[in-house]
């Protein structure tokens, strides 16, 4: 038995029919062909599946997908820009060397994103609890964290920049 | 050498923007028409006899496509030893033997499927420690070797053993000497993104694979003999890599899941598809091996070594992958870590029902740096100096022969030690800092640096095909899995070619398109890569100026004329075209093409694709450019019964230095601050060197301090992230001063050596080291727990 689902991901309406049991993670990688998303434990233990919804970091492994009925989803996808331009959190982990394997990188960029949203000026130890659901195998963080300054500070002058 | 203009750079991943944007396809990602998904049934018994199957509700569910078990599919044995089985008949070896499979429609069918199917068991007698496996009268895990000859003992039939100098006169040159016995445990890779597979036959009987591998070509190899006991002699079996999410060892070997997934395939004539879920990766896919060392070691009055006996004993689980190899490379630290004359070494390989081992990073290198570098620091204290100065007074130097044959080409060990002890102010810390628990400590490393021959071949080809646009495709057969291959060989081929890196584009790898290559471990994947690169670019020179002088001269003149009409008042130097167009007066670079003698005029330079275009489009005489080279490291596959020979083309040597402050009451370890200092020979790419220290330093953490697979009788006890803990954010909290010495090694390509692994191979020693320091007290079982650590400080105040 199958029900409707209507929520907004990456700015377009989307409805379509899902199993009541379906996580989120299963509609997006699923029908939706958002592989972007990734399913690292199925247990919301290693924020491989980061999205946001309302703005919000959740593990999409972990939530029913009728939960985000008439919601916002975001996932990496989304933060892509016309012409494949890369968001500045996203630019920002390809020049600071945040990614190496990759499996990480769309969950932890989503998370950073979400901080950044938040506190426009975050300290290491704010990006560190900002990151601190995201595992990562490869780069022992230090190039993340980086990242995540470097994008911050881009953010910051392109605000300023548009204000002046 | 020329100028370098982009090795060494800080220029970003190639393969960085699409992962950034969720566009790298990993196997979870793939799928392909008629995709089935396949599921695995495991066993529930360590070791047991199967009495019965029975598949009969499996089989009957909607949805499901078959059903497999051992009794109604081909033998195909696996394995290193060919001592393990793609589905098991009559006898499980351990928890996670496979027993039966199906294929569904979707993954969920497959799952409940697997669920449906009932195994009796008669559980039989089972040995968990290699002493109860050695024990006389122990039940045998394999009653009979591959070649169904009777095995007499659980010993494993893999012979490492060294010896060198003369230990007696070693033990009676010493003034003291250390001794204990050390173990380090099983642990996970870990990896994020899990092992998985999609077989596709076609209807002659070919394979085509998508594998989580590091071995593309010995995995063809591996299938083409499956494929072969499956009555399909003479077929292919093409590998396709798509991208990994990580792999550490992972892909050494091929699994009984990839050729569970070619017999569901075969069977039902569809795409079959595994991908294990994180809780099959922790508790069925191999972790590294655990190990027990036992180490003793001497040194004179002055502090020099004077011999050195090691013996392992390795518990390698119910079957053998090449993991079951760790003892060459133990051999390496055994016997090349500092100069030491007299050398014993001595590995004992056990069959026992618990998870079968395979590779990780190091691949038995931090099992045996662990014992030798806290019994170094125990040394020194014996003899009453600085345990970095006892290192410095022993340290390896080039132009070293050491007792196992290797040739020491070249060394930054010293320039290690002196810049460790530079950043962590060792001498107004050493010793000085009880009072507030806190210590530094410092150990070293040598690993392979140029490949490490394991396999009769260890090389691996490049073929560089230019096109008509100036594009480079290179094809090599080695995986990117995140380490960083493709940026270094990117900058790596630009730079021997002479063209623009964003012109250079890394093919998949795929065993139909690339060249053979032994597999990406042993730190070799840049060093093999960049060598066979550096070669086919040479070709490829050549044949380009070759060609280009036949055209230069009526190409320039055309520029030329071009060149004035836009530029009316233009008087060109005089300047002789014919003379200009020798091979060897034209130049490379920047994928711009140009005379030597007169590299500034802009109207004599042609860009590559336009010259690539004017030497394909001449009528008859028309030329492509695709050229090749394979590469063999100058090394030579040791003597394993002697372990002699000088197994790689160089050898990277590093250090790794912490201060911790020590929590005496809750046992927690506080790191304040690293050094990682690596002999690297040359930068390739600073970014992607820094990010597999960084990467490296962090495993090397987890496996001092946190992780370990807990099991029970054969049952992995903590099959999740939540009951075993890798390194999060919060644990990388602490400054990392990191050093490259750059020691511009003769067989390095651009000087460079390997890099990989050596991040995590001194990190639980110095980790160790720095903690006695800090508070007195030594742990000789990793992990280092904060309960081990409160348990010592309470024996020490008891006393």
């Amino acid at each position: 038995m199958s029900v409707t689902l209507s929520f907004e991901v990456n700015g377009e309406p989307a409805r379509l029919s899902v199993e009541p049991h379906a996580r989120l993670v299963d509609v997006l990688r699923g029908p939706l062909g958002l592989v972007g998303t990734k399913e690292g434990c199925s247990n919301g233990e290693c924020g491989a599946c980061t999205v946001l919804v309302d703005g919000r970091p959740v593990c999409s492994c972990l939530l029913p997908a009728l939960e985000v009925e008439g919601k916002q989803v975001t996932t990496i996808e989304g933060l892509v820009g016309p012409g494949g331009k890369l968001s500045e959190v996203q630019q920002a982990f390809v020049d600071k060397g945040g990614i190496q394997c990759g499996f990480c990188s769309p969950g932890m960029i989503l998370s950073a994103h979400a901080l950044l949203e938040q506190n426009p000026s975050p300290s290491d130890a704010d990006v560190r609890d900002a990151l601190t659901g995201n595992l990562c195998r490869c780069t022992g963080y230090a190039q993340i964290v980086e990242s995540v300054q470097l994008a911050a500070s881009t953010k910051r002058q392109k605000k300023g920049a548009d204000h002046a | 050498m020329r100028e370098l203009r982009y090795v060494g750079t800080d220029t970003v991943r190639p393969d960085a923007a699409d992962k950034a944007a969720g566009r790298a396809y990993y196997i979870h990602d793939l799928s392909r028409p008629g995709m089935l998904w396949g599921k695995v049934k495991f066993a529930e018994h360590a070791s047991a006899r199967i009495k019965h199957i029975d598949t009969s509700r499996a089989e009957r569910l909607p949805g499901v496509r078959a059903v497999i078990t051992a009794y109604d599919t081909p033998e195909l044995r696996i394995g290193f030893l060919r001592d393990n089985f793609a589905l098991k008949r009559d006898r499980v070896r351990q928890f996670r033997d496979e027993v039966a499979a199906v294929a569904a429609i979707d993954p969920d069918i497959a799952a409940e499927a697997v669920e449906l199917i009932r195994v009796e068991y008669e559980p039989l007698p089972a040995v968990f420690t290699p002493e109860e496996a050695l024990a006389e009268g122990a039940p045998l895990v394999h009653e009979r070797d591959a070649d169904g000859r009777p095995v007499t003992s659980n010993l494993l039939p893999v012979q490492v053993h060294h010896e060198s100098g003369d230990m007696a006169a070693g033990e009676r040159a010493s003034k003291y000497v250390v001794e204990g016995e050390f173990s380090t445990p099983l642990i996970q890779q870990a990896c994020m993104g899990t092992a998985g597979c999609i077989a596709e036959m076609d209807t002659r009987g070919n394979l085509t694979m998508w594998a989580k591998t590091q071995i593309p070509f010995l995995a063809q190899k591996d299938f083409v003999r499956a494929l072969e006991a499956m009555g399909l002699g003479g077929s292919n079996a093409r590998v396709i890599v798509p991208a990994l999410g990580g792999a550490f060892g992972t892909g050494l070997d091929t699994h009984a899941y990839e050729y569970i997934a070619i017999l569901l395939a075969h069977r039902t004539g569809r795409p079959v598809k595994i991908v294990y879920d994180r809780r099959e990766e922790f508790a069925n896919l191999s972790p590294r091996q655990s190990a027990r060392t036992r180490v003793v070691q001497g040194c004179d009055a002055s502090g020099r070594l004077t011999f050195r006996k090691v013996e392992v004993l390795q518990d390698n689980g119910a079957y053998t992958s090449w993991g079951a190899t760790y003892p060459t490379v133990m051999l390496i630290p055994a016997t090349s870590l500092y100069k030491v004359p007299n050398v014993w070494f001595d590995a004992k390989l056990v069959y026992t029902n618990n998870t079968y081992a395979q590779a990780m990073r190091g691949y038995g290198n931090p099992e045996v740096t662990w014992p030798i570098e806290c019994l170094l620091d125990e040394l020194a204290e014996k003899v009453g100096i600085d345990p970095l100065e006892m290192r410095l007074i022993n340290k390896n130097t080039p132009g070293e022969k050491t007792p196992m044959g290797l040739d020491i080409t070249t060394c930054g060990l010293g320039e290690c030690l002196e810049f460790a002890k530079q950043s962590l102010d060792w001498e107004a810390k050493h010793g000085k800092q009880r009072g507030k628990a806190r210590g530094v400590g410092v150990a070293s490393l040598v690993h392979v640096g140029g490949s490490g021959r394991i396999y009769r071949s260890d090389g691996g080809g490049v073929i560089l095909k230019l096109d008509d646009f100036g594009n480079v495709n290179v094809s090599y057969g080695g995986v990117e899995m995140g380490q960083g291959l493709h940026a270094a060989l990117t900058l790596g081929v630009a730079e021997a070619l002479g063209v623009l890196p964003e012109k250079v584009c890394i093919n998949q790898t795929d065993t139909a398109t690339c060249p053979w290559d032994v597999g990406t471990h042993a730190s070799r994947g840049a060093f093999i890569a960049l060598n066979a690169a550096i070669r086919a670019a040479d070709k490829a020179r050549k044949k380009i100026f070759a060609l280009a002088s036949e055209i230069y001269a009526s190409e320039t003149q055309k520029s030329l004329a071009a060149h004035k009409k836009k530029n009316p008042g233009y008087e060109p130097p005089a300047y002789d075209f014919a003379a200009a167009a020798r091979a060897d007066n034209l130049e490379l670079r920047d994928g711009q093409l140009f005379p030597k003698d007169a590299p500034n005029e802009p109207w004599l330079h042609i860009e590559i694709g336009k010259l690539l275009r004017a030497l394909h489009f001449r009528g008859r005489e028309g030329q492509m450019i695709v050229e090749e080279a394979f590469y063999e490291p100058p090394s030579t596959l040791p003597d394993w019964s002697k372990g002699v020979g000088n197994m790689s083309a160089s050898y990277a040597y590093g250090v790794q230095a912490f201060e911790v402050e020590v929590d005496t009451e809750t046992g927690d370890v506080k790191i304040l601050k690293a050094v990682s200092a690596h002999d690297v020979g040359r930068v390739l790419n600073q970014q992607t060197l820094r990010g597999q220290v960084q990467g490296g330093l962090a495993q090397g953490i987890g496996y001092a301090l946190y992780e370990e697979v807990k099991t029970h009788e054969g049952r992995v006890l903590n099959p999740s992230f939540t009951d075993y803990k890798i390194p999060t954010v919060h644990e990388m909290a602490f400054p990392v001063d990191i050093f490259f010495a750059e020691t511009d090694d003769p067989a390095g390509p651009f000087g460079a050596k390997g890099v990989g692994e050596p991040g995590l191979v001194p990190t639980a020693p110095a980790l160790a080291n720095a903690i006695y320091d800090a508070v007195g007290i030594r742990i000789r079982d990793l992990p280092i727990t904060p309960e081990k650590i409160v348990m010592a400080l309470k024996a020490k105040k008891k006393g």
